[in-house]
């Protein structure tokens, strides 16, 4: 319980994972704040490869958080752009009220 | 050992706590300062477990650039307002049950995986770059991205730098009956555009705007 492993850096990312995954599912409101879920989800994957590079002590896998990071920053300057397009042209953002693919 | 356990428990309890309040909030504000304090905390918890660089850079670019930008778009678009309400929505509301099922099905998942888990006994004879624990962090990793990642290095500066052209021309737009000033129009013009001679008749003036 005392001594932190690499168990519990595991966990605490699965957790994370996992209230990601339940803000995708359960949001009906606010399709930003579906996007932040994505953020969390992507946050939850650092953190396992970054607690494996350092108790495995092989750096190559904070090169690829790095990337991750990157590639984060990326999409949500993508996603929100979109949002705001979207907003534009129809006036909402609410998650029920975009049903133009009738899903 | 007992610090590190506390201080890893403090954070994590944090995280945990900011990530529910993330998506939970009823403000889509309070959501966005929720996401900056889970962000702060891992970022401790990774300069704790000694990835500084990281840590520093999440600090940098989830906070400074990522929660900034979402708080910017929610500020723009005026959804505050806009209640964040999952439980009593209207209307259909039968996928709540399901996506409560699903996710807590994935979270005991990855629970079984991470118990049952073990190292090969190969693992750490298949180390790719090895931590050298005389360099620091920032150091041992500059050394590495910019010799044997150089090309990874470059094609996510390429992946930014799309992004950043993507979200211009996505949100780009010319509003007709604005006046604006073009240098073209302004450095093109010349004498015979801009002026007229006119043969004024006696008594009669000349109509200036026609």
């Amino acid at each position: 319980m005392l001594s932190i492993g690499l168990g519990h850096y595991l966990t605490l990312a699965a957790i994370i994972f996992t209230i990601g995954i339940v803000g995708i599912f359960l949001n009906r409101k606010n399709i930003i704040v579906i996007l932040m879920s994505i953020e969390l989800i992507l946050l939850a994957v650092n953190i396992n490869l970054v607690s494996f590079s350092i108790f495995i002590n092989d750096l190559s896998g904070q090169v690829f958080t790095l990337f991750i990071l990157t590639v984060a920053a990326a999409e949500a300057a993508i996603g929100l752009a979109i949002i705001v397009v979207y907003y534009r042209n129809s006036g909402t953002i609410r998650v029920e009220e975009i049903d133009r693919l009738k899903g | 050992m007992i610090a590190h356990a506390i201080v890893f428990y403090i954070f994590s309890l944090i995280a945990i706590v900011s990530a529910i309040m993330v998506t939970v909030s009823k403000n889509t504000v309070n959501s966005v300062f929720f996401l900056i304090l889970d962000f702060i905390s891992i970022s401790c918890l990774f300069i704790m477990i000694g990835a500084e660089f990281l840590g520093m850079i999440m600090l940098i670019v989830y906070v400074g650039a990522v929660a900034v930008l979402f708080l910017f778009v929610v500020m723009m678009l005026n959804v505050a307002q806009q209640k964040n309400e999952w439980f009593n929505s209207s209307g259909r509301s039968s996928h709540i049950p399901i996506g409560l099922l699903v996710s807590i099905i994935i979270f005991f998942e990855l629970i079984i995986v991470i118990g049952g888990w073990k190292y090969k006994p190969d693992l750490l004879d298949s180390i790719a770059i090895e931590i050298n624990s005389d360099l620091t962090n920032t150091q041992s990793l500059g050394s590495v991205i910019y010799t044997d990642y150089i090309h990874l290095f470059q094609l996510s500066g390429m992946v930014l730098l799309v992004a950043m052209i993507g979200a211009i021309v996505l949100t780009f737009r010319q509003r007709s009956g604005v006046k604006r000033q073009s240098y073209f129009k302004q450095i093109s013009r010349e004498r015979k555009d801009g002026i007229e001679l006119v043969d004024v008749e006696n008594n009669k003036g000349v109509k200036i705007d026609a």
